[in-house]
Formats: C-alpha cells, sequence, structure tokens
C-alpha cells in the first residue's frame, strides 16, 4: 500500500495477475512483508483484535438479520425464538450482544494506548482521525443495535437518545421528527434504524480500510516513539506479528466466551427482556456501559443543550487532539509527568462511568449530606461526573498543551535497537540482521 | 504477560461494578441455591417436573407464557425430556400434557371459534382473550406473562422466589391501598403510603397479586412435600429454565470451545516465542 513493495511474482498466473490486478501484491505488502517495529508489546495487538471483532459482528449480525423482524409487534419476539428455535441462535446472538460489548472494550484499549503513546502525533494525525471516525461510527452502530430487540430499555434509551436533537435551536424538534420518521419513536423509527445499523457496519469497514492504507504509510508508531531508523529496527509482519497477534485474540477469544457462556445476560439491563411499553418508563433509563462515560457527561450539565453540546464535544476534542498537542516526545514512557496526567484521565474515565450508571442526585458517600452547590448536594454523583467532566476537558485543552512546553522529558533513545531491550535474543546478535529467515 | 492480564481484569470488574453499585429501594433477593447454577450447573429435572406443575395448576391462571409451547417441555434439558424420544412432539409424555389443556382453534370446514385438546406443537394458551380482560379480572392490574421473566428481573430466579416467599403483614403505619399487597422484596416506592419516621420508609413495595402459594395447594407426584417454599423454588426454576431453555447447550458448549480456546493459545504461544526467539525485542 505505501509503496515500497518487495513482493515478486513467483509464478505465470501470479505475474499475469500482477500487471492487471496487483492484489496479491497488495496482501503481500499489507500482511505479509510489511516491515514492523520489533518491539511492539500486546497493547499493540488490539488491532488486529478489533479486526477480527468487525468480522465477527458482521458475520453474526447477517445471520441474525435472516431471522430477525424489525416491527414493532414482532421484534421481541423474533430476538427470543432466535435462542429458543433457530439451531444455535442462541450462541449467534450472544456473540453478537456480548461481541458488541467486546468491540468496545477492544477499542478503549486501542484508544487509550494510543493516547499513552502518542500515536496520533504527526506523521498520523489522519490515521488517528480515520480511527475517531470508526469510533463514532462504532457508536452510532451499537446505538441502533440496542434499539432492534425492542425491550424496554431499547425503546426509552432510543426515546432518550434522539430527543437529544431536539435540544439544537429552532430545528431541532424537525430534525427529531425527520429522525424518527413520525411523531414518537415508533414502527417506522425501528425500521430505520435496523437498515442502519445494517449499513453502518460496511461503512466502518470501509474506514478501516482507509485506517489501514494511513498506517501502512507512515508505518507504525511503537513503543519508545522513536521513529524507524533501518531495517534493524523492523521485523516482516509475518511471521512475526501474525503469530503475536494471533495469541492475543486468541487469549481474547478466551475472555469474550467466558461471557459468552457462562454470563451471557451480565452485560445487559434485565429491563430489556420486558417487550417496549411507550406507557411505561422504567424507573432508572441507563444507556450499555459503554455509553456511561458520556452519558455522565451529558447529564453534568443543568441545561439540556449545554449537556448535548458538552457530550458531542468530548468525542469532538478527540478529533483535534494531534493540534493540542505541543509535546515533541511522543512516547510517555519518556514523559513522566505527562505519564500522571494520563492515568488522571483513565481514572476520570472510569469515574465518569460510574457515575453514568448512577442516578445523579444519589450521595457518593451514603449517608452523609454535606451542603447544596447550584442546584444538588455537594455529595451528589452529579457533582463527581462534573469534577471528572472538567478533568476530561481540562486534560485535552489546557494540560496536553501547556505539558509539552514546560515538562522536562527524560532523555529519548536515539533508535528502536539502541533502548536495552526487554526481550534480549537467546542466540548471538549475528542471528538478529535478517530476522525474515525465519519461519 | 501477568501483570497486563490483571490489568485488563481490572479493566473489566471497573466496568461490571457500575451497574451493580445501583442502590434498590427493595430489599435484595434471597441467598439461594440452585442447581443450575456455576459453568456445570445442571437443571434438576424432577424440580422442573414439579415447577411445571405448580405453573400449571397456579400461576397459569392469570399468568400467561406466550413464547412457550408444550413441546418445549419435552426438548433436550426440559422438564420431561426422554432420550428415547429426541423428537419432542413425539414423546408420550408430552402429548400427554398436552391433552389436559384446551386451546381455541377455527374449525375448518364452518370456520367456528372451537375448542380442542392441545398439540405438542400448541403454545401454551394464555389465561385471558386480551390484555383489558386480564386487566378487568385483577382489579385493573396485568399479570405479567411469564416466558422470560426470570431474565426480566434483576435477581432472576431469587427475585422470584423471593416475591413468591416474601409476604409478609405490613409494617404499623403502613397503609395498603385495597387489593394490592405488600412485598418487601417488590421494587417501588411506598413512601406516600407510610406515616411513621421519613427516614426509615419500609423497602418493598405493593403488587396485586395475593400469595398465591399455600401448603398443600399442589400435590407433587414425586411425594415432595409440599411447603410454600419447596413450591416457589420449583416454579422459579421451573421459570428459570423457561426464559432460557437452552442453558444447558450453552454450558456444555462453553466448556468445549473454553478447552479449544486454551489449548489453541497455548500452541500460539509456543509458536510465538520459537518465531521470536532469535529476535531482540
Amino acid at each position: 500500500m505505501s509503496g515500497h513493495s518487495t513482493y515478486e511474482p513467483k509464478t505465470g498466473f501470479e505475474r499475469w495477475l500482477d500487471t492487471r490486478l496487483p492484489i496479491i501484491r497488495l496482501a503481500n505488502d499489507t500482511i505479509v512483508s510489511f516491515p514492523t517495529p520489533k518491539n511492539l508489546n500486546y497493547w499493540w495487538t488490539f488491532g488486529g483484535i478489533l479486526s477480527m471483532m468487525l468480522g465477527l459482528q458482521i458475520v453474526t449480525g447477517i445471520i441474525l438479520a435472516m431471522h430477525y423482524v424489525p416491527h414493532v409487534d414482532h421484534a421481541f419476539r423474533s430476538v427470543e425464538r432466535i435462542t429458543r428455535d433457530v439451531n444455535y441462535g442462541w450462541l449467534i446472538r450472544s456473540l453478537h450482544a456480548n461481541g458488541a460489548s467486546m468491540f468496545f472494550v477492544a477499542v478503549y484499549i486501542h484508544i487509550f494506548r494510543n493516547l499513552y503513546y502518542g500515536s496520533y502525533k504527526a506523521p498520523r494525525e489522519v490515521l488517528w482521525i480515520l480511527g475517531c471516525v470508526i469510533y463514532l461510527l462504532m457508536m452510532a452502530t451499537a446505538f441502533m443495535g440496542y434499539v432492534l430487540p425492542w425491550g424496554q430499555m431499547s425503546f426509552h434509551g432510543a426515546v432518550v437518545i434522539t430527543n437529544l436533537f431536539g435540544a439544537i435551536p429552532v430545528v431541532g424538534p424537525a430534525i427529531t421528527t425527520w429522525l424518527w420518521g413520525g411523531f414518537a419513536v415508533d414502527n417506522a423509527t425501528l425500521n430505520r434504524f435496523f437498515s442502519l445499523h445494517y449499513l453502518l457496519p460496511f461503512m466502518i469497514a470501509g474506514v478501516v480500510g482507509l485506517h489501514i492504507w494511513a498506517l501502512h504509510v507512515p508505518g507504525n508508531n511503537n513503543p519508545t516513539g522513536v521513529n524507524v531508523k533501518s531495517a534493524e529496527d523492523t521485523v516482516p509482519f509475518h511471521p512475526y506479528y501474525t503469530v503475536k497477534d494471533g495469541f492475543a485474540i486468541s487469549v481474547f477469544l478466551l475472555m469474550f466466551a467466558i461471557f459468552v457462556f457462562y454470563m451471557p445476560d451480565a452485560l445487559g439491563h434485565s429491563d430489556n427482556y420486558i417487550q417496549a411499553n411507550p406507557l411505561v418508563t422504567p424507573t432508572h433509563i441507563v444507556p450499555e456501559w459503554y455509553f456511561l462515560p458520556f452519558y455522565a457527561i451529558l447529564r453534568a450539565l443543568p441545561d439540556k443543550l449545554a449537556g448535548v453540546l458538552a457530550m458531542f464535544g468530548a468525542i469532538a476534542t478527540l478529533f483535534v487532539l494531534p493540534w493540542l498537542d505541543t509535546s515533541k516526545v511522543r512516547s510517555m514512557r519518556y514523559r513522566p509527568t505527562a505519564r500522571l496526567y494520563f492515568f488522571i484521565l483513565v481514572l476520570a474515565c472510569i469515574v465518569l462511568g460510574i457515575c453514568g450508571a448512577k442516578l445523579p442526585d444519589d450521595p457518593v458517600i451514603p449517608g452523609v449530606t454535606s451542603f447544596t452547590l447550584i442546584d444538588s448536594d455537594l455529595n451528589s454523583f452529579v457533582w463527581l461526573s462534573r469534577i471528572a467532566a472538567l478533568y476530561y476537558f481540562a486534560y485535552f485543552w489546557v494540560i496536553t498543551p501547556l505539558l509539552g512546553l514546560f515538562e522536562t522529558p527524560l532523555p529519548v533513545p536515539e533508535s528502536i535497537s539502541a533502548p536495552v531491550l526487554s526481550h534480549p535474543a537467546t542466540t548471538p546478535a549475528g542471528a538478529v540482521a535478517s530476522p525474515e529467515k525465519k519461519g | 504477560m501477568l501483570r497486563k492480564g490483571l490489568a485488563l481484569a481490572a479493566l473489566g470488574l471497573a466496568f461490571l461494578a457500575g451497574p451493580a453499585l445501583a442502590s434498590t429501594p427493595q430489599e435484595e433477593p434471597k441467598d439461594v441455591h440452585w442447581s443450575f447454577q456455576g459453568p456445570f450447573g445442571k437443571a434438576d429435572q424432577a424440580q422442573l417436573q414439579r415447577g411445571y406443575k405448580v405453573y400449571r395448576e397456579v400461576c397459569a391462571a392469570c399468568h400467561a407464557m406466550d413464547l412457550l409451547y408444550f413441546r418445549n417441555l419435552g426438548q433436550k434439558g426440559g422438564p420431561f425430556y426422554d432420550a428415547k424420544y429426541p423428537n419432542p412432539n413425539e414423546s408420550p409424555i408430552v402429548k400427554a400434557l398436552a391433552t389436559d389443556i384446551q386451546v381455541k382453534d377455527i374449525d375448518q370446514d364452518t370456520g367456528d371459534v372451537i375448542s380442542r385438546d392441545a398439540t405438542p406443537a400448541d403454545k401454551f394458551p394464555a389465561p385471558f382473550a386480551n390484555e383489558a380482560a386480564a386487566r378487568a379480572s385483577n382489579g385493573g392490574a396485568l399479570p405479567p406473562d411469564l416466558s422470560v421473566i426470570s431474565k426480566a428481573r434483576h435477581g432472576g430466579p431469587a427475585y422470584i422466589y423471593s416475591i413468591l416467599t416474601g409476604f409478609v403483614p405490613p409494617p404499623k403505619g403502613l397503609t395498603v391501598p385495597p387489593n394490592q399487597y405488600y412485598n418487601p422484596y417488590m421494587p417501588g416506592d411506598v413512601s406516600s403510603f407510610w406515616s411513621g419516621d421519613h427516614d426509615k420508609v419500609p423497602k418493598g413495595g405493593f403488587l396485586a397479586m395475593q400469595p398465591p402459594l399455600a401448603p398443600g395447594k399442589v400435590t407433587f407426584d414425586d411425594g415432595t412435600p409440599s411447603t410454600v417454599d419447596q413450591q416457589a423454588k420449583d416454579v422459579a426454576a421451573f421459570l428459570a429454565w423457561a426464559a432460557e431453555p437452552k442453558m444447558l447447550e450453552r454450558k456444555q458448549f462453553g466448556l468445549g470451545a473454553m478447552i479449544y480456546l486454551l489449548i489453541f493459545s497455548g500452541l500460539l504461544y509456543v509458536s510465538y516465542r520459537k518465531i521470536w526467539k532469535n529476535v531482540a525485542h
């Protein structure tokens, strides 16, 4: 993909095809000979894991769509029918529903790995933005997918989220009606959500193609953040990273399987096994866990429009991150101060997630009443989410720009091969020079 | 490797902890041991059979199970599964159980609505013709469908068992509305019916179902003493099965999948170490 092809067609057919459609060359350059830094750790295996998850979601989703009925009177029943009467339907449905959660586990790790190792910095800004686009598409897909079983949480979650667009001044109500295809979340809404839920994964797959293309131009970042200097710094993708990613995928599947086979409903909400009833509102509407941090930001602000802007702003911030970061050092391995703030960010996101699952006015420390500040007691989840949300934005808009100017990074190694390697070769150095001869 | 694994596990726990911490205004369900819990747990078939009898003779008077067919009773993992009849439609027990029940049908010659004996292919019939009829017979309340009730309530079968055995006389100071019953395990908010201390509102809520079970109300064919506790436990186990008839298949398949993935991961790890042996990294 990136123009430095090492592919040599060996058979007559390959030579014939190569001059017409160099697809074998493309595959070879992408996943076989692609020079990859040799020091990538396990945090780098989540790209492979995510590709696998996307494939799995599409395959299980297509099978589910063969049995699912997108109609308000039949959707709930058809999902139950899949688990009861379709051969291995229980497995396919469980893989797909839990797969969405696992997909988000992997994408969050992938995103935080990027933040830690500075992978979004030049020359990988476009790569990073494409990743943000994928994440946005994933959120839309997951949201609409959760509506399809037409349980109580599906329905009322859809009502809450689509109503957010109503906060937009002037055109908001018109947009909401347009999204619904009527004047309430109803059959038309379910139908279009099903249609879009089927479409978006293929758009994700398309952007993933661009994402990989954009990755293969500058090549992988690596834990040192130092550019690849010579061939000695890299190994061919296959077999070195196919086997490492393969191992990581297998371990990830093992964890995934625990959910699928032993606690298939642990990540869902029991209310979603009650068929949607517009006349009965659940006492406590919560989104799926992967949206909880954003839900907490939404509720942190007393004004609806402000909350909606903050929530979308939290995602929009990610898009401009490459230009907010002033540090010349990529990896936080050599930025001890930044590292500290990074871990507080991780903590803030987890805290936001917990806040999103709680009632805003519930006390954080049970039984303690402090004093009312603005609209709520200080000892409440709404205030905790305000503090965490403030940190979230401060991290990107204040801390990240300033740190690069004022911090003193540790010395950065000359090259990937230069630092003391954590796993020295077991045979003498001579063998290292031509690793591609192995396997 | 291990350190990172632990970090991942902790991250997973953090995600799980969120919803689990939500406060509930009702009592947490009682702690019950079920034969089907845990990765190797299996439903106790005799218990499922007793549970079906409790449903049929008590619950079915008001509660539908719209997703259940008589054939389900004889399928693998079900209450009346018999290895001799892999096709439950041929099982004489299932046929007999179905015949006990009358279902509505259309006479193909006259078009009249008729009643006939059910067959294994029939759905469990609903006790009321429609929602309005159900409400009219139950003081305005709608008895929920029980097909997936065990998955639709926080606590699952333990919740069902707790509700059925949890009816207690209302504490002093609590005014129970007419045709309602107090139950500390029922979600709800009774504060507007409470005349006592504001900080000591009783946990629980009201429901329109009177205590449905009584000692000896159902005669168990296997001689098990028919206490309220036994009836509640058995019908909860039956409803847990009904909510997920493929649970046994899921766990059996899961064991194989886990063993396969463990071996596969081990092989990949060995390959990884072998391939990377000569690369300093």
